[in-house]
Protein backbone atom coordinates (compact mmCIF):
# COMPACT_ATOMS: atom_id res chain seq x y z
CA UNK A 1 0.00 0.00 0.00
CA UNK A 2 1.27 3.48 -0.84
CA UNK A 3 2.39 5.67 2.06
CA UNK A 4 -0.07 8.42 1.13
CA UNK A 5 -2.93 5.88 1.28
CA UNK A 6 -1.79 4.80 4.75
CA UNK A 7 -1.55 8.41 5.87
CA UNK A 8 -5.09 9.13 4.61
CA UNK A 9 -6.27 6.13 6.65
CA UNK A 10 -4.47 7.71 9.61
CA UNK A 11 -6.38 10.95 9.00
CA UNK A 12 -9.61 8.91 8.90
CA UNK A 13 -8.81 7.36 12.28
CA UNK A 14 -8.11 10.82 13.72
CA UNK A 15 -11.48 12.02 12.39
CA UNK A 16 -13.28 9.13 14.10
CA UNK A 17 -11.52 9.83 17.40
CA UNK A 18 -11.87 13.63 17.12
CA UNK A 19 -14.84 13.76 19.57
CA UNK A 20 -12.26 13.04 22.29
CA UNK A 21 -11.38 16.71 21.84
CA UNK A 22 -14.91 17.44 22.99
CA UNK A 23 -15.53 14.69 25.54
CA UNK A 24 -12.26 14.93 27.53
CA UNK A 25 -12.59 18.69 28.27
CA UNK A 26 -16.21 18.04 29.34
CA UNK A 27 -15.12 15.15 31.56
CA UNK A 28 -12.35 17.15 33.23
CA UNK A 29 -14.44 20.31 33.52
CA UNK A 30 -12.12 22.37 31.39
CA UNK A 31 -13.60 25.44 29.74
CA UNK A 32 -12.65 27.43 26.64
CA UNK A 33 -9.06 27.93 25.57
CA UNK A 34 -7.46 30.99 27.17
CA UNK A 35 -8.36 34.08 25.15
CA UNK A 36 -11.19 32.39 23.23
CA UNK A 37 -14.17 33.28 25.42
CA UNK A 38 -17.41 34.73 24.09
CA UNK A 39 -17.90 38.47 24.62
CA UNK A 40 -20.44 37.91 27.45
CA UNK A 41 -17.87 36.08 29.57
CA UNK A 42 -15.99 39.33 30.19
CA UNK A 43 -18.72 40.71 32.45
CA UNK A 44 -17.71 38.05 34.94
CA UNK A 45 -13.99 38.03 34.15
CA UNK A 46 -13.18 41.75 34.32
CA UNK A 47 -16.49 43.42 35.27
CA UNK A 48 -17.26 44.94 31.86
CA UNK A 49 -17.49 43.92 28.22
CA UNK A 50 -14.77 45.65 26.17
CA UNK A 51 -16.64 47.85 23.65
CA UNK A 52 -14.55 47.11 20.57
CA UNK A 53 -14.48 43.41 21.34
CA UNK A 54 -18.25 43.30 21.69
CA UNK A 55 -18.74 45.00 18.33
CA UNK A 56 -16.21 42.91 16.40
CA UNK A 57 -17.14 39.58 17.97
CA UNK A 58 -20.38 39.42 15.99
CA UNK A 59 -18.73 40.39 12.71
CA UNK A 60 -18.81 36.91 11.23
CA UNK A 61 -21.36 34.17 11.76
CA UNK A 62 -19.84 30.91 10.63
CA UNK A 63 -22.15 28.30 9.06
CA UNK A 64 -21.04 25.57 11.52
CA UNK A 65 -19.97 27.54 14.61
CA UNK A 66 -17.66 25.63 17.00
CA UNK A 67 -18.00 22.47 14.90
CA UNK A 68 -21.60 22.08 16.08
CA UNK A 69 -24.93 22.17 14.25
CA UNK A 70 -27.34 24.95 15.10
CA UNK A 71 -30.43 23.74 16.94
CA UNK A 72 -28.78 20.52 18.13
CA UNK A 73 -27.97 21.89 21.57
CA UNK A 74 -30.38 19.55 23.34
CA UNK A 75 -29.05 16.41 21.69
CA UNK A 76 -26.30 16.02 24.27
CA UNK A 77 -22.77 14.72 23.91
CA UNK A 78 -23.69 12.04 21.35
CA UNK A 79 -25.22 14.61 19.01
CA UNK A 80 -22.31 16.97 19.54
CA UNK A 81 -19.85 14.17 18.81
CA UNK A 82 -21.67 13.33 15.58
CA UNK A 83 -21.58 16.98 14.51
CA UNK A 84 -17.90 17.13 15.45
CA UNK A 85 -17.06 14.17 13.20
CA UNK A 86 -19.21 15.57 10.39
CA UNK A 87 -17.43 18.93 10.77
CA UNK A 88 -14.03 17.23 10.59
CA UNK A 89 -15.04 15.46 7.38
CA UNK A 90 -16.47 18.63 5.79
CA UNK A 91 -13.47 20.69 6.90
CA UNK A 92 -10.93 18.20 5.59
CA UNK A 93 -12.75 17.82 2.26
CA UNK A 94 -12.70 21.60 1.79
CA UNK A 95 -9.06 21.87 2.90
CA UNK A 96 -7.98 19.06 0.55
CA UNK A 97 -9.89 20.55 -2.41
CA UNK A 98 -8.25 23.95 -1.87
CA UNK A 99 -4.78 22.37 -1.64
CA UNK A 100 -5.34 20.35 -4.84
CA UNK A 101 -6.49 23.55 -6.60
CA UNK A 102 -3.45 25.44 -5.34
CA UNK A 103 -1.30 22.49 -6.41
CA UNK A 104 -2.77 22.65 -9.92
CA UNK A 105 -1.81 26.31 -10.23
CA UNK A 106 1.57 26.12 -8.56
CA UNK A 107 3.23 22.92 -9.70
CA UNK A 108 4.41 21.70 -13.04
CA UNK A 109 4.12 18.09 -14.10
CA UNK A 110 7.49 16.43 -14.16
CA UNK B 1 -4.28 29.81 20.15
CA UNK B 2 -6.97 30.85 17.63
CA UNK B 3 -7.48 34.54 18.34
CA UNK B 4 -11.20 35.36 17.86
CA UNK B 5 -12.60 38.54 16.29
CA UNK B 6 -12.54 41.47 18.70
CA UNK B 7 -9.56 40.52 20.83
CA UNK B 8 -7.11 42.46 18.68
CA UNK B 9 -7.53 46.09 17.74
CA UNK B 10 -7.45 47.16 14.08
CA UNK B 11 -3.78 48.21 14.34
CA UNK B 12 -2.58 44.74 15.32
CA UNK B 13 -4.87 42.84 12.94
CA UNK B 14 -3.91 45.18 10.08
CA UNK B 15 -0.17 44.91 10.70
CA UNK B 16 -0.42 41.12 10.84
CA UNK B 17 -2.23 40.96 7.49
CA UNK B 18 0.40 43.33 6.08
CA UNK B 19 3.18 41.05 7.34
CA UNK B 20 1.54 37.87 6.06
CA UNK B 21 0.77 39.09 2.52
CA UNK B 22 4.42 39.08 1.40
CA UNK B 23 5.01 35.83 3.32
CA UNK B 24 2.18 34.16 1.40
CA UNK B 25 3.52 35.63 -1.87
CA UNK B 26 7.02 34.27 -1.23
CA UNK B 27 5.57 30.93 -0.13
CA UNK B 28 3.67 30.62 -3.44
CA UNK B 29 6.79 31.51 -5.38
CA UNK B 30 9.03 29.03 -3.56
CA UNK B 31 6.43 26.26 -3.74
CA UNK B 32 5.95 26.89 -7.45
CA UNK B 33 9.68 26.44 -7.95
CA UNK B 34 10.33 23.46 -5.69
CA UNK B 35 7.21 21.41 -5.04
CA UNK B 36 6.66 18.55 -7.44
CA UNK B 37 3.16 17.67 -8.66
CA UNK B 38 3.44 14.25 -7.04
CA UNK B 39 4.01 15.91 -3.65
CA UNK B 40 0.66 17.73 -3.75
CA UNK B 41 -1.23 14.79 -2.16
CA UNK B 42 1.20 14.90 0.77
CA UNK B 43 0.59 18.65 1.07
CA UNK B 44 -3.16 17.94 1.25
CA UNK B 45 -2.54 15.30 3.92
CA UNK B 46 -0.38 17.78 5.85
CA UNK B 47 -3.11 20.43 5.78
CA UNK B 48 -5.77 17.84 6.72
CA UNK B 49 -3.58 16.62 9.59
CA UNK B 50 -3.09 20.12 10.94
CA UNK B 51 -6.83 20.78 10.62
CA UNK B 52 -7.92 17.67 12.52
CA UNK B 53 -5.18 17.65 15.17
CA UNK B 54 -6.29 21.16 16.20
CA UNK B 55 -9.74 19.68 16.97
CA UNK B 56 -8.23 17.52 19.73
CA UNK B 57 -8.73 19.92 22.61
CA UNK B 58 -6.61 18.75 25.52
CA UNK B 59 -8.06 19.72 28.91
CA UNK B 60 -6.23 21.16 31.87
CA UNK B 61 -8.52 19.71 34.57
CA UNK B 62 -10.71 22.47 35.98
CA UNK B 63 -9.03 25.02 33.74
CA UNK B 64 -8.73 25.76 30.06
CA UNK B 65 -8.06 23.68 26.97
CA UNK B 66 -5.44 23.78 24.25
CA UNK B 67 -4.22 21.71 21.35
CA UNK B 68 -1.32 20.79 19.11
CA UNK B 69 -1.01 22.41 15.66
CA UNK B 70 1.00 19.86 13.69
CA UNK B 71 2.82 22.66 11.85
CA UNK B 72 6.34 21.41 12.60
CA UNK B 73 5.58 17.97 11.24
CA UNK B 74 4.33 19.42 7.95
CA UNK B 75 7.41 21.66 7.77
CA UNK B 76 9.74 18.67 8.22
CA UNK B 77 7.91 16.71 5.51
CA UNK B 78 7.54 19.45 2.89
CA UNK B 79 9.73 22.37 3.88
CA UNK B 80 8.67 25.56 5.67
CA UNK B 81 7.13 27.43 2.72
CA UNK B 82 4.85 24.58 1.68
CA UNK B 83 3.95 24.06 5.36
CA UNK B 84 3.09 27.74 5.62
CA UNK B 85 0.54 27.29 2.81
CA UNK B 86 -0.86 24.04 4.28
CA UNK B 87 -1.40 25.48 7.78
CA UNK B 88 -2.77 28.74 6.32
CA UNK B 89 -5.44 26.82 4.39
CA UNK B 90 -6.39 24.86 7.53
CA UNK B 91 -6.67 28.09 9.57
CA UNK B 92 -8.70 29.95 6.93
CA UNK B 93 -11.21 27.09 6.65
CA UNK B 94 -11.45 26.91 10.46
CA UNK B 95 -12.16 30.64 10.64
CA UNK B 96 -14.64 30.90 7.76
CA UNK B 97 -16.63 27.67 8.17
CA UNK B 98 -16.35 26.97 11.88
CA UNK B 99 -15.75 30.36 13.51
CA UNK B 100 -12.57 28.98 15.08
CA UNK B 101 -10.36 32.07 15.06
CA UNK B 102 -11.66 35.42 13.84
CA UNK B 103 -11.67 36.59 10.25
CA UNK B 104 -10.05 39.90 11.22
CA UNK B 105 -7.43 37.79 13.04
CA UNK B 106 -6.57 35.47 10.12
CA UNK B 107 -3.36 37.42 9.51
CA UNK B 108 -2.40 37.19 13.19
CA UNK B 109 -3.32 33.53 13.58
CA UNK B 110 -1.44 32.61 10.41
CA UNK B 111 1.56 34.63 11.60
CA UNK B 112 1.67 32.64 14.85
CA UNK B 113 0.87 29.14 13.65
CA UNK B 114 1.67 29.09 9.91
CA UNK B 115 4.78 31.29 10.02
CA UNK B 116 6.41 31.56 13.47
CA UNK B 117 5.78 27.95 14.47
CA UNK B 118 6.59 26.55 11.05
CA UNK B 119 9.92 28.35 10.61
CA UNK B 120 11.06 28.05 14.24
CA UNK B 121 10.29 24.33 14.21
CA UNK B 122 11.83 23.69 10.81
CA UNK B 123 15.17 25.37 11.51
CA UNK B 124 15.44 23.90 14.99
CA UNK B 125 14.85 20.44 13.51
CA UNK B 126 17.55 21.09 10.90
CA UNK B 127 19.95 22.38 13.52
CA UNK B 128 19.53 19.40 15.86
CA UNK B 129 19.44 16.79 13.07
CA UNK B 130 22.68 18.08 11.58
CA UNK B 131 24.01 15.64 9.04
CA UNK B 132 22.56 12.57 10.77
CA UNK B 133 21.09 9.79 8.67
CA UNK B 134 17.44 10.09 7.62
CA UNK B 135 16.62 7.01 9.72
CA UNK B 136 18.60 8.02 12.82
CA UNK B 137 17.09 8.36 16.29
CA UNK B 138 18.60 11.80 16.49
CA UNK B 139 16.02 12.99 13.94
CA UNK B 140 13.14 11.64 16.04
CA UNK B 141 14.43 13.52 19.07
CA UNK B 142 15.05 16.62 16.92
CA UNK B 143 11.44 16.47 15.70
CA UNK B 144 10.12 16.22 19.26
CA UNK B 145 12.21 19.11 20.57
CA UNK B 146 11.38 21.24 17.53
CA UNK B 147 7.64 20.57 18.04
CA UNK B 148 7.81 21.46 21.73
CA UNK B 149 9.87 24.62 21.38
CA UNK B 150 8.13 25.93 18.25
CA UNK B 151 4.62 25.58 19.69
CA UNK B 152 5.79 27.48 22.76
CA UNK B 153 7.33 30.27 20.68
CA UNK B 154 4.02 30.51 18.78
CA UNK B 155 2.09 30.70 22.05
CA UNK B 156 4.44 33.46 23.27
CA UNK B 157 3.89 35.43 20.09
CA UNK B 158 0.10 34.99 20.49
CA UNK B 159 0.32 36.10 24.13
CA UNK B 160 2.24 39.24 23.14
CA UNK B 161 -0.51 40.15 20.64
CA UNK B 162 -3.16 39.72 23.35
CA UNK B 163 -1.06 41.48 25.96
CA UNK B 164 -0.30 44.70 24.05
CA UNK B 165 -3.98 45.47 23.45
CA UNK B 166 -4.59 47.24 26.81
CA UNK B 167 -1.52 49.40 26.05
CA UNK B 168 -2.84 50.36 22.62
CA UNK B 169 -6.58 50.80 23.09
CA UNK B 170 -8.37 52.21 26.13
CA UNK B 171 -11.35 54.52 26.50
CA UNK B 172 -11.60 57.54 28.80
CA UNK B 173 -12.69 55.36 31.76
CA UNK B 174 -9.56 53.27 31.45
CA UNK B 175 -11.52 50.30 30.13
CA UNK B 176 -9.85 48.22 27.45
CA UNK B 177 -11.53 48.25 24.04
CA UNK B 178 -10.22 44.85 23.00
CA UNK B 179 -8.40 42.08 24.92
CA UNK B 180 -8.35 43.44 28.50
CA UNK B 181 -5.46 41.33 29.76
CA UNK B 182 -1.98 42.81 29.65
CA UNK B 183 1.37 41.15 29.03
CA UNK B 184 1.72 40.37 32.75
CA UNK B 185 -1.28 38.04 32.56
CA UNK B 186 -1.27 36.86 28.93
CA UNK B 187 2.36 35.70 28.77
CA UNK B 188 2.55 33.64 31.98
CA UNK B 189 -0.86 32.07 31.37
CA UNK B 190 -0.48 31.15 27.71
CA UNK B 191 3.19 30.24 27.82
CA UNK B 192 2.73 28.39 31.12
CA UNK B 193 0.00 26.09 29.83
CA UNK B 194 1.89 25.38 26.61
CA UNK B 195 5.17 24.70 28.44
CA UNK B 196 3.38 22.39 30.90
CA UNK B 197 1.00 20.47 28.66
CA UNK B 198 0.24 21.38 25.06
CA UNK B 199 3.90 21.60 23.97
CA UNK B 200 4.38 17.98 24.97
CA UNK B 201 1.44 16.91 22.82
CA UNK B 202 3.03 18.64 19.81
CA UNK B 203 6.39 17.03 20.66
CA UNK B 204 5.00 13.50 20.92
CA UNK B 205 2.90 13.57 17.74
CA UNK B 206 5.72 15.15 15.71
CA UNK B 207 8.29 12.61 16.92
CA UNK B 208 5.95 9.62 16.55
CA UNK B 209 4.99 10.38 12.95
CA UNK B 210 8.64 10.94 11.99
CA UNK B 211 9.54 7.60 13.64
CA UNK B 212 6.73 5.89 11.73
CA UNK B 213 7.82 7.39 8.41
CA UNK B 214 11.46 6.40 9.01
CA UNK B 215 10.30 2.79 9.09
CA UNK B 216 7.52 3.04 6.52
CA UNK B 217 8.97 5.29 3.81
CA UNK B 218 12.40 6.92 4.43
CA UNK B 219 12.41 8.17 0.82
CA UNK B 220 9.44 10.37 1.60
CA UNK B 221 11.45 12.01 4.40
CA UNK B 222 14.38 12.40 2.05
CA UNK B 223 12.16 14.06 -0.59
CA UNK B 224 11.14 16.70 1.94
CA UNK B 225 14.71 17.99 1.97
CA UNK B 226 14.32 19.00 -1.68
CA UNK B 227 11.57 21.59 -1.08
CA UNK B 228 13.41 23.40 1.68
CA UNK B 229 14.92 26.15 -0.51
Amino acid sequence: MKTTTKLWIGIGVLILFSPLGLILPERFKAGDAWGEWGADAFKELVGYIPKGLEKLSILWSAPIPDYAFKGWEEKGLAGLSFAYIASAIIGILVVACIIFLIGKFLTKKD
Amino acid sequence: MHIPDGYLGPATSGVMYAVMLPVWAIASKVVKKTLKAKQVPLLAIGAAFSFVIMMFNVPIPGGTTGHAVGAVLVAILLGPWAACIAVTVALVVQALLFGDGGITAIGANCFNMAFVEVFAGYYLYKLISGSSLIISNRRVIAAGIAGYVALNIASLSTAIMFGIQPLLHRNANGESLYCPYGLNVAIPTMLGEHLLIFGWVEAVITALVIRYLQKQDPFLLKAGEGVSA
